[in-house]
């Protein structure tokens, strides 16, 4: 059995004749997608793991280079499939630093909205698909039931459920469709005892205690030296948020508190998140106080932004740069931006090298799946190989972030 | 805000050079974001001192740039963080094509790891005294360095003719 490590160059750990290795994945259930793990055990024990990438690779940052700024959006929204809008905020973001844009308030505040109703959604999935791996099947449906009314308010907004694309270079796509502050407040008057809900499914349910108090525990030294962010990281005790600590889009106007906690085990990860969906129903109430019903939705740039239809309609100038932005792309001045959001699940960042052409030089994009799940290993081993199961689930990866 | 920023900036740059005379060899601004480019030989050394004098002790991101046909050829860029100071620095290092090496951070910060596996494995740049120097993404019989300047987008394909009966004469 201990070929399998070796045929991957790994060495045991052990190298005795007691341990075995068992393969977990990829299309293991709990492995949220296509993720390996070969496990060296001893008895139930893990004595070592060796986390195996790749099977998702779609080389999105190499199709980057070979389109123009405007084009690649739609990709970075197929890379965290439970985050697209995040993703296109730090992509936009990055670009709109190398060109020196000033984003109009309005289209920020929209942007703020959009990124807490996907971060709730994000979290909701997780949750969800967490408590049915931990065996609590009901929780499950109950998450879904809400994911589908903000897939609706997406659907409403961009006219697409997952794969929006909304936030454009210099703004947003749309203005927010008619009825939209009705729906948003159905939705903020409706969670809060929803949440409350699965609060009391999970919360001080023993079994959930059981499989998740004193599991997989990370020391904040170490999150630290392996790069881990977000949930991950405050439930160890530090309160990293890139939206307090480099606010982008307008967050420091808005009031929010940063969850942390100290127990850094599978169940203090589980209540950060829990309190992050209802901070962030502070923030999606605050952002609609402050959005105005009529305003530019984005920034005007003769030769980067799309020109208004109407004006399109109606001059020369507006035509041509119109004809040219979707032909040939604008190029940013050379020079490298580096931007961090924070996603739901950590630091989300987007680096762009441009050379001066219409296509970047070097796209690339700090995951926080791929680097949070670094730590796996050093999270399961000692654990017992069901616990396995309840570390990758509250690490929260995205496959497809990871693989990119 | 910004000049606040900077005059930071300025200070990381002074301390590597009292550090080390041979330290910085350019201090880039660009948009409020400092890149302070290091010689190759010294990166660890000045990551180390990064993290230790300066309080840098999230390493964010760890990337690679390849500007083929220029020489030196690929450009590695570190993103650090200081969470205490609420500060980000970019320390860069250039690396000629043939034969890229440079020192693993490894030692500095485990969580680079994965980061250099992912430059070794799309960008073929070897890093010393990495403990685990695999490809990470890519299959590990994969030939070449996609993510390379000089790797078309749409791979190397070499279909027999047989196989595409339209292009056959």
């Amino acid at each position: 059995m201990t070929t399998t490590l070796a045929s991957h160059n790994v060495e045991t750990a052990t190298g005795a004749a007691k341990t075995m290795v068992l393969n977990m994945g990829p299309q293991h259930p709990s492995t949220h997608g296509v993720l390996r793990v070969l496990l060296e055990l001893d008895g139930e024990t893990v004595v070592k793991a060796v986390p195996d990438l790749g099977y998702l690779h779609t080389g999105i940052e190499k199709s980057c280079e070979d389109k123009t700024y405007s084009q690649a959006i739609t990709l970075t929204d197929r890379m965290d499939y439970l985050n697209p809008l995040g993703n296109n905020l730090v992509y936009c973001l990055a670009v709109e630093k190398l060109l020196g844009l000033e984003i109009p308030k309005r289209a920020q505040y929209i942007r703020v909205m959009m990124a807490e109703l996907q971060r709730i959604s994000s979290h909701l999935v997780w949750l969800g698909t967490h408590a049915i791996d931990l065996g609590a099947m009901s929780v499950f449906l109950y998450c879904f039931r809400e994911r589908e009314e903000i897939l609706k308010i997406f659907e409403r907004f961009a006219g697409q459920r997952m794969m929006t694309s909304y936030i454009r270079i210099g703004g947003v796509a749309l203005e927010p469709p008619a009825g939209w502050r009705e729906m948003i407040g159905r939705f903020l008057k409706m969670m809060p005892s929803r949440i409350d809900e699965y609060e009391t499914l999970l919360t001080e349910n023993r079994i959930w205690m059981a499989r998740t108090k004193g599991v997989g525990v990370i020391n904040v030294k170490d999150a630290v030296a392996y790069s881990m962010t977000g949930p991950t990281l405050r439930a160890a005790g530090l309160a990293y948020d890139n939206r307090k600590v480099f606010p982008y889009s307008s967050y420091d106007e808005f009031e929010f508190g940063v969850p942390t906690r100290t127990d850094s085990d599978c169940f203090g990860r589980y209540m950060i998140r829990v309190a992050e969906m209802r901070e962030s129903l502070k923030i999606i109430k605050q952002a609609m106080e402050k959005i105005t019903d009529s305003g530019p939705i984005r920034t005007e740039a003769a030769g980067i932004i799309p020109p208004q239809r109407e004006k399109m309609k109606t001059e020369m100038e507006a035509l041509i740069y119109h004809f040219k932005i979707f032909t040939e792309g604008f190029s940013p001045a050379p020079g490298e931006a580096y931007v961090t959001i924070e996603s739901p699940r950590g630091e989300l960042g987007c680096f762009i090298a441009s050379d001066g052409s219409p296509k970047p030089l070097r796209c690339h994009f700090r995951s926080p799946s791929f680097i949070n799940l670094q730590a796996l290993p050093k999270i399961v081993e000692g654990q017992i190989i069901a616990d396995v199961v309840a570390c990758i689930g509250t690490i929260d990866i995205v496959l497809g972030e990871v693989d990119r | 805000m910004a000049e606040n920023v900077n005059q930071n900036a300025n200070a990381v740059a002074q301390h590597l050079r009292g550090w080390n005379t041979k330290a910085v060899e350019e201090v880039i601004e660009f948009h409020g974001e400092t890149t302070i480019v290091v010689p190759h030989a010294l990166l660890r050394a000045a990551a180390q001192e990064c993290r230790d004098a300066l309080q840098f002790d999230l390493l964010s991101d760890a990337t690679c740039v390849d500007r083929f046909p220029v020489e030196p050829r690929f450009e590695l860029q570190y993103h650090l963080t200081s969470i205490p100071r609420k500060e980000k620095i970019r320390l860069r290092t250039r690396v000629p094509g043939d034969h890229p090496y440079v020192d693993s951070l490894v030692p500095v910060w485990p969580g680079a790891g994965w980061l250099e596996r992912e430059i070794f494995d799309l960008m073929g740049v070897h890093f010393n005294d990495h403990p685990d120097l695999r490809r990470i993404l890519m299959p590990d019989e994969w030939k070449g360095h996609p993510l390379r300047r000089d790797y078309p987008v749409e791979g190397f394909r070499d279909i027999p003719a047989t196989y595409l009966p339209g292009l056959k004469k």
